[in-house]
């Protein structure tokens, strides 16, 4: 791990100090570097469009913004959330409209250069992990709307801490030469130089293909989707020919998007409009780890702009693949694990898990049998469900799972683990003991 | 036979190792503290302590337990004699119903075993997993935090 650090370090730092020099000396004098505060334009003009500001919260819950750019419930879009990242912690900014440690003295040109450029309105370049990549397709129409909506929000003072980043990442400058190389900006991104727009975005689509062309606008921008389900290359770039390939992100695998077919019960456009929106799929099973947040910012989004991402969610899938048939591997997943697992499962597991428990005949809980974690390739999210659980979250009737870190040793979970794979799935053994559940247990990551 | 360790004290104990603890606890050995309620690990009124963690005692095999030593309210103190954290709950008048309290104890227990003196975020954080349905989670809270004052 070290090693590969090191070697990561080394490459960027030549890969950038050549690019830096390429494009400094121009970038720097381009009116994209320099701020464009203006006097003219004044946030307050668009604070009574309640159209507007209703067509930004839409948007805001579709980015889920909150969930990043929220450290403390009391206080949303403040910022302070550390994120962590293969690079270090970087603290996430405040975006309220606080003169001060906010962007209340942004101007929309500010803040449009933010969302396509990455770059701050004192002229800092920020990181990708604020999502600029995807925000870089948005309509100038939908980035003036969500700015309206976020100077509508109250504003907070709340300085986020400093980002704790190994070199040479916390060289800010250095992020020109990241942009070189893996931003691509929206067409709209380029109008501003090439004076070439494109604002006939379908609100409401009513077509196939209207959803399609709304739902690919939707995922691949402002709800960017990808960086999270996108396998990343080593200087933290999607790679863009495995676009929804999966990732693990915060300890938790984010599954790919392009096997949605694969599922024992294939996915429909229904359960993933319904999992967007509530977190639950009745043949699947329930939001956990980032996603779970994902899913309560996108409860506030449109149902046709949701119904939109489903359809164009589905509309990415490769052939289901031939299940590996699960004969003889599974015969070598050893049967004294597997019996140990099923003695721990009907003490701690079955009151809500078992066939014909009331939550799996209520409130359409699916069956261990669909459960996606059950059924993956990589047991880690279900190891990550059994240690970490799936917290409560005050009022709100998001599904729930107690963790059982504290009642299981590493050994039992993985005994555990071997059990539910062999009972409830026909996929082959996961080969995993006790140094795996170790390894995720000291792993940091979002419970 | 296995043996478990409760309170301090071995015992021999001739069970299904899948038995949830919270059964051995109360059929086996006599001790009624520890409550059951919802059977889901959602209430947190069987909460004992396994090692020097709070637990559901209802979702804990007795399999699972190896080793550990459990504690359970019985263990703090008595009616006669209570310890400084039942003292503070009586003290408080932290119980209506009361079917919750002895998780709620032991959860807390769990915490100041650890923090002595906890700040009310970490309290609140803390026993966020044990429900009372009566509401006198305020009250609770205060018992939590007195017990936490140093003597």
């Amino acid at each position: 791990m070290k090693k590969r650090s090191m070697g990561l370090a080394a490459s960027l730092c030549a890969l950038s100090c050549a690019a830096f020099f390429a494009v400094t000396p121009g970038s720097l004098a381009h009116p994209l570097f320099t701020s464009t505060a203006n006097a003219a334009e004044t946030p307050t003009l668009l604070l009574t469009d309640t159209a507007l500001l209703k067509h930004g919260a839409n948007l805001a819950a579709i980015g889920d913004c909150v969930v990043c750019h929220t450290a403390n419930r009391s206080a949303p879009f403040a910022g302070g959330r550390p994120l962590e990242t293969p690079f270090g912690t970087i603290y996430s900014t405040n975006i309220t409209p606080d003169r001060k440690t906010g962007i209340g003295d942004w101007t929309l040109s500010d803040f449009t250069r933010s969302m396509r450029r990455g770059v701050a309105r004192d002229g800092h370049l920020l990181y990708p992990a604020f999502p600029y990549p995807h925000f870089t397709h948005m309509t100038d129409a939908d980035i003036a709307a969500l700015y309206a909506y976020l100077m509508s929000r109250d504003a907070v003072q709340s300085t986020a801490p400093a980002n704790q980043l190994m070199f040479p990442l916390n060289v800010r400058p250095l992020m020109a030469a990241w942009n070189l190389f893996f931003l691509h900006p929206g067409v709209e991104a380029n109008s501003d130089i090439d004076g070439e727009a494109n604002s006939d975005m379908p609100a409401e689509p009513a077509t196939q293909d209207a959803q399609l062309i709304r739902g690919k606008y939707l995922i691949d921008g402002p709800a960017h989707c990808a960086a999270c389900h996108t396998p990343m290359n080593l200087l933290g770039a999607e790679k863009r020919g495995d676009a929804f390939d999966g990732n693990v992100i915060e300890g938790w695998e984010a599954p790919a998007l392009t096997t949605l077919l694969s599922a024992p019960k294939p996915w429909t456009h229904d359960q993933l409009a319904a999992y967007l929106r509530t977190g639950l799929a009745d043949q699947h099973g329930a939001a956990a780890g980032p996603m779970r947040a994902v899913t309560q910012s996108l409860t506030n989004a449109s149902d046709a702009d949701i119904n939109a991402m489903a359809t164009y969610l589905l509309s990415l899938q490769k052939p289901a693949e031939a299940s590996p048939t699960a004969t003889q591997q599974t015969a070598e997943a050893n049967m004294n694990n597997i019996h140990n697992g099923a003695t721990l499962f009907s003490a701690a597991c079955a009151s809500c898990h078992a066939t014909n428990a009331p939550m799996t005949t209520l409130g359409s809980r699916p069956s261990l049998a669909l459960s996606t974690a059950v059924n993956a390739r990589d047991p880690r999210n279900a190891l990550r469900l059994i240690l970490d659980g799936i917290p409560t979250d005050r009022s709100t009737r998001a599904a729930f799972m107690p963790g059982f870190a504290d009642t299981f040793t590493n050994a039992q979970i993985a005994d555990l683990a071997a059990y539910l794979r062999s009972n409830f799935s026909s996929q082959p053994a996961w080969s995993l003991d006790e140094a795996n559940v170790e390894r995720l247990r000291k792993e940091s990551h979002e419970p | 036979m296995m043996t478990l360790i409760v309170n301090g004290t071995p015992h021999q104990l001739d069970i299904d190792p899948s038995t949830p603890l919270l059964y051995a606890l109360r059929n086996q050995l006599g001790l009624h503290g520890a409550k059951y309620g919802c059977g889901l690990g959602q209430c947190g009124a069987c909460t004992v302590i396994v090692g020097d963690k709070p637990v559901f005692s209802c979702l804990m095999p007795v399999a699972a337990i190896g080793t550990r030593a459990v504690r359970t309210i019985e263990g703090l103190g008595s009616t006669e004699q209570p310890g400084k954290l039942q003292q503070a709950f009586i003290d408080k008048q932290a119980a209506q119903c009361g079917y919750c309290i002895a998780g709620m104890v032991m959860r807390a227990q769990a915490l100041l075993d650890r923090v002595p003196s906890p700040t009310d975020e970490q309290i609140r954080a803390h026993m966020e997993p044990n429900l009372c349905r009566c509401g006198t989670h305020m009250r609770i809270l205060a018992a939590i935090r007195q017990a936490g004052q140093p003597a």
